[in-house]
């Protein structure tokens, strides 16, 4: 493997080559986001539609801001996530795949309300790293990446890499209170 | 079945929600929502569940409240609809030295604003007094509420914030 570049300079969803489909977002208790998602090879077609369905799903989805493989029903460590536009955001590297991606480092902890797709009528508090560095493949041509996110970008990145890992942001929540039922539905 | 409101509360040990939950499973009775908590060494539960009659849940759990130290009450209740959207979603925080009556004087402007409580918690620990509370709010109240919350503050001399209690989609 090559040493990875510290960046997705280039990378847009157009290199996909295909527009991919809208799936439809599977909802807890689904038993596939409570699984590890497999490992993937980033070069394999079926991977490289995967991470297009991903795409496509997340633009018609309103606010969505990233979504997971398992979310779509798929067992894989897969994930795409946009945070342009986000007030909260600070890093933005636009819209963007991973492939198996981990986490090699987590600094500065934050609380924030969470709400997923995936569980349509709750919310919770989680602490999550504002400061990350998050290393995975490109689907696609494989190419590793190694980049640092800030802000509300490491929070929507670590929310999908725990969703590729079988967590939902149930599983991490602050306390036993720190459920709320959703209000708004945008 | 019928839905069912059960309250239980007394001096804390080990083991109440085992026997309480347990109590209720071998009943049938299906406990849904609930929150449960310890206040000042008593716990807490309140809880609604589906089960049989209210009259046969007392009965099952008057073992539990024999010797006094846990005190139960059931009820049926007519089912609610949940998952309602009134409104949108603010967090009132009070704090400052205990008084009478903040906890009353504090609702009563959400109310008064059209705000809905769907939550709340207060402690008091030593001479602070602590009060978190969620409220669903009409648009365009937040304003007015923040300012007569702000009067209420200063008339019981107590620091009061309300903001957007905000979630993110991700």
């Amino acid at each position: 493997m090559t040493a990875p570049i510290d960046d997705l300079a280039g990378w847009t969803p157009e290199s996909l080559g295909e527009p991919g489909a809208v799936r439809a977002v599977v909802t807890a208790p689904d038993p596939v986001l409570s699984r590890a998602g497999s490992e993937v090879d980033p070069r394999d077609p079926e991977v490289v539609r995967l991470a297009a369905d991903l795409i496509a799903t997340m633009r018609v989805s309103p606010g969505c801001v990233g979504l997971a493989a398992p979310q779509i029903g798929v067992g894989a460590q897969v994930f795409c996530v946009d945070v342009t536009g986000h007030p909260k955001a600070v890093t933005v590297h636009g819209a963007f795949a991973l492939c198996n991606a981990t986490v090699v480092e987590a600094s500065r902890w934050r609380p924030g309300r969470e709400g997923c797709m995936s569980v349509p009528d709750l919310t919770g508090d989680v602490k999550r790293a504002s400061r990350l560095v998050v290393e995975g493949q490109l689907p696609g041509s494989g190419v590793t990446v190694k980049f640092a996110a800030d802000g509300f970008e490491a929070r929507a990145l670590q929310h999908e890499i725990d969703h590729c890992a079988g967590m939902l942001f149930l599983d991490r929540v602050a306390g036993a209170h720190a459920v709320y039922q959703r209000k708004t539905y945008l | 079945m019928q839905e069912l409101a059960i309250t239980v509360i007394g001096h804390d040990r080990p083991g109440i929600v085992a026997d309480v939950a347990g109590v209720l499973a071998g009943l049938g009775a299906n406990l849904t929502d609930s929150t449960m908590t310890r206040l000042r060494g008593h716990f807490a539960m309140t809880l609604v569940c589906t089960g049989p009659h209210a009259p046969a849940v007392e009965a099952a759990l008057a073992p539990l409240t024999a010797d006094g130290a846990l005190l139960a009450t059931v009820r049926a209740v007519q089912p609610e609809a949940t998952g309602e959207v009134r409104g949108e979603p603010y967090l009132v925080s009070v704090h400052g030295a205990d008084r009478l009556g903040i906890v009353a004087a504090v609702c009563r402007v959400v109310e008064e604003e059209g705000g809905n409580v769907t939550d709340l918690t207060t402690r008091l620990t030593g001479p602070l007094y602590l009060l978190i509370a969620e409220v669903d709010l009409p648009p365009d109240a937040a304003d007015r509420l923040a300012e007569r919350l702000r009067e209420v503050g200063q008339r019981l001399d107590v620091e009061v914030t309300l903001r957007r209690a905000e979630s993110d989609l991700l």
